[in-house]
């Protein structure tokens, strides 16, 4: 008797901690939890889209704010929480690391992070997110470290330096890091500062590095070659969305940044591989499968750090596995992702700089900045950018925040290559843009404005427009209720209809929204949260 | 020629070669957040002649060199002589650098409270048309001898005028405040602030016309070069 109750107890202390641990298994299966958001885009297809449907269409208008986090940073606010068992893992920037209690906001523990001040981010020491793989959450810093930490304590694990990712030569690390099976996977940022951009998996219990990709091929390997004299040496290619995984194909795929300089390649002739590509790569080795180019010899900073997103469709009468990509170039893709085949490619905002795609994807008639200047469609931060976007499966819709009519003058000027300093070229004027919730009078509306799609990827048409006044750096989020959440520089966040795009709810969140946002579930009630201006806020029904 | 600036205690004299250095510099950096005219980071004006957090141009380079901790400005690698022409940039860019005027500043001052009539809204209680007070430190002669002959070529985004017809047929004029995708603020023309809801508006135009009138052919070209020349006096209280 004595013995099998103590089975029982070891039985649930066992079944206890088997709940707790976030095994790859559980990443692979997320669909077997809707309540938990385990990875940066929810699943590891990247599709941003919650099975939890307690928030409707018909009662969205009843949400109301349930408890804000103020960060006490005055950084941008860009991470997307993971969600597990009623704790959200969040990002206070620049690299501190919060346990909050979903349900009331309340601070279980945080992890102070004091960055290098030799650190030279290009555009904010921001950062993405976490990942998480047994008890263990993965950050990488904004000064090139990466971190460990016990998610139940806050304890950190392990702080290690990363080989070459010296963070006052221009190296750092914004993005959320991917588990693949027992690999943690980050790329780091730095395109602006002539970095040599790279993928690297480590080990989740010591942060040893495994195996490392370089988004420019070293010489003597395939693909140098397309970078003029020594350029491949600088050329970015940085890495900072995080990437996506197919167990079927064993497959990781990234998107990766310009080529460095931004506006004159005049110094890095050819197609400068792997910039502004996705690439295919073996998880357990960095071996590279392929790779497609979205823009080759980019000198209009359109980066392909997007997130890649996996869907199977019915592609022309078949199913196929493909990956859905709305690019900063202002075109959007489907391609085969077991093969990078070219499927299509269509414009989603006015676009310039090429009269078109070939039959296999590569730009036709691509234009060049001239000394005087060059008006180019899109604007320089692209017709999208890192935003993430969100798939359906049950609209089978692709749901994306661009801009529309962002233009920018292009001019090709000096530029000289000093370690830690911006390797970028004349900086590009045009669309005036409101940074930190400026005022919206400075533009007129034919200047460019910003708004959610809902595209289509069996036709690439697309299926709805949401306009806003503002132009927009929010994600997306699809639920299975068919509601899209997303926001804007105007400071709302906003439920729209998934299947028209109707605008069905908006509350006023005092800053612009710069994340993603993300949906969890305590003890049978859903939550949707998203961080904007400094804080966090989640909303549930009243 | 030396763009000569003041040689105060922190304060430089600098060359032409080292603002165009500091454009340089500034287009391949500092333009990244601040947008090329300086104005697009909230509530900071570079080109404005005075910052928030410095006086002194050793103060200005110690900021671009340190950043600003807790905030977004990063510190930058610069050498001390660089951070200064990105100094000399911002300074001679607010002091639209020394561009020869050739008219006489006191026959200008006649016509812009005379034959000019510009008082009538550039006065010290109008709220419709920009304060001119510091319009020398903020705009180059060009640029105000442009604003006088064709006013609609650059407006100002501040001094952009809208019209808007609600559903119920009432009408506001005024300047553009502010918009959203829901909502429309400005000063209505009879200096209200007002904020319009876009479910409640049939109607909204923003004028690409300037409410200014053209001086072209109502002054002489010798009085719109006093004109100007008395305009680049005006430095406000900086």
């Amino acid at each position: 008797m004595k013995a099998a109750r103590l089975a029982l107890l070891l039985a649930c202390v066992l079944s206890a901690s088997a709940a707790a641990q976030v095994t790859f298994d559980r990443l692979l299966h997320t669909n077997a939890e809707p309540g938990n958001w385990l990875t940066y885009s929810g699943n590891l297809e990247s599709h941003r889209h919650s099975l939890l449907t307690q928030v409707t269409p018909a009662n969205v208008k009843n949400l109301d704010l349930q408890w804000v986090f103020q960060a006490l940073s005055l950084e941008k606010f860009e991470a997307t929480p993971l969600a597990l068992d009623g704790v959200l893992y969040t990002v206070q920037p620049p690299n501190d690391v919060v346990a909050i209690d979903g349900a009331t906001g309340r601070t279980y523990w945080t992890y102070s992070y004091k960055p290098s001040p030799l650190t030279r981010p290009c555009c904010g020491r921001v950062n993405r997110g976490l990942a998480i793989l047994g008890d263990t959450l993965f950050m990488g810093t904004i000064d090139g470290r990466m971190v460990a930490l016990d998610a139940k304590s806050g304890r950190e694990l392990w702080n290690v330096s990363v080989d070459g990712a010296r963070t006052e030569a221009g190296y750092n690390f914004t993005v959320a890091p991917l588990v693949v099976k027992n690999t943690i996977i980050v790329g780091s940022a730095g395109g602006e500062f002539g970095i040599r951009g790279f993928i690297a998996g480590f080990e989740p219990a010591t942060g040893k590095e495994k195996w490392r990709f370089y988004t420019i091929p070293g010489k003597g390997e395939p693909g140098n070659n397309t970078w003029g004299k020594d350029s491949w040496m600088r050329g970015g290619a940085a890495v900072w969305v995080t990437g996506s995984y197919d167990p079927e194909l064993n497959l990781t795929y990234w998107g990766t940044g310009n080529p460095g300089p931004d506006w004159n390649g005049d110094d890095r002739a050819g197609d400068n591989l792997y910039s502004d590509s996705v690439v295919a790569l073996d998880p357990d080795t960095g071996k590279i499968k392929w790779h497609f180019q979205f823009t080759p010899h980019d000198e209009f900073d359109y980066d392909s750090t997007q997130v890649p997103v996996l869907a199977d469709i019915q592609w022309q009468g078949r199913p196929r596995k493909v990956m859905l990509w709305a690019n900063r170039n202002g075109l959007w893709y489907v391609l085969d992702r077991a093969t990078g085949e070219f499927l299509s490619g269509k414009p989603y905002t006015k676009v310039t700089w090429t009269s078109g795609l070939d039959a296999k994807g590569r730009p036709q008639n691509q234009v060049t900045p001239t000394a005087e200047g060059l008006v180019v469609y899109p604007h320089l931060a692209g017709g999208t950018n890192w935003y993430s976007p969100s798939y359906s499966p049950r609209t089978g819709l692709f749901y994306v925040s661009t801009w529309q009519d962002g233009h920018a003058t292009f001019a090709k000027g000096p530029v000289e290559f000093v370690e830690g300093r911006p390797f970028i070229g004349t900086f590009p004027t045009g669309t005036t843009l409101s940074i930190n919730g400026t005022q919206v009078n400075r533009r007129m509306p034919v200047e460019g404005h910003g708004a959610i799609l809902a595209l289509d990827p069996k036709t690439g048409e697309k299926r709805w427009e949401f306009t806003m006044s503002d132009i927009t750096d929010a994600g997306v989020l699809s639920t299975a209720s068919d509601l899209v959440f997303s926001g804007g520089r105007e400071g709302f966040f906003f439920a729209l209809d998934a299947k028209t795009g109707a605008l069905l709810w908006k509350a006023p969140v005092a800053g612009i929204v710069q994340a993603a946002p993300m949906s969890y579930a305590i003890r049978g009630r859903q939550y949707i949260a998203i961080a904007a201006g400094n804080s966090l806020y989640a909303y549930a029904l009243r | 020629m030396c763009a000569l600036l003041l040689a105060a205690a922190g304060q430089h004299v600098y060359t032409n070669a080292d603002v165009e250095n500091g454009a340089r510099l500034y287009s391949a950096s500092c333009a990244t957040c601040h947008g090329p005219r300086g104005d697009t980071v909230r509530g900071v004006a570079l080109f404005g002649g005075s910052f928030r957090r410095a006086t002194t141009d050793d103060e200005v380079a110690r900021i671009i060199l340190s950043g600003i901790p807790g905030t977004s400005m990063p510190p930058n690698k610069y050498s001390e002589a660089e951070a200064g022409m990105i100094v000399a940039y911002l300074r001679g860019a607010a002091r639209g650098g020394v561009t020869a005027t050739t008219g006489d500043a006191a026959r200008g001052r006649a016509i812009f409270g005379g034959k000019g009539r510009c008082t009538t809204c550039h006065n010290e209680t109008s709220r419709m048309a920009p304060p001119l007070d510091d319009v020398g430190a903020v705009r180059r002669p060009l640029e105000i001898e442009q604003a006088l002959v064709d006013p609609s070529a650059d407006i100002h985004y501040d001094y952009r005028f809208v019209r808007a017809v609600t559903k119920n047929g009432e009408t506001f004029t005024g300047r553009l405040l502010n918009q959203s995708t829901f909502s429309i603020q400005i000063l209505d023309s009879r200096e209200q602030l007002r904020s319009l809801d876009k479910a409640d508006v049939k109607e909204f135009t923003i004028k690409t016309t300037s409410e200014m009138p053209s001086y072209r052919g109502v002054l002489e070209t010798q009085e719109i070069a006093d004109l100007v020349t008395y305009l680049v006096t005006l430095r406000g209280r900086r």
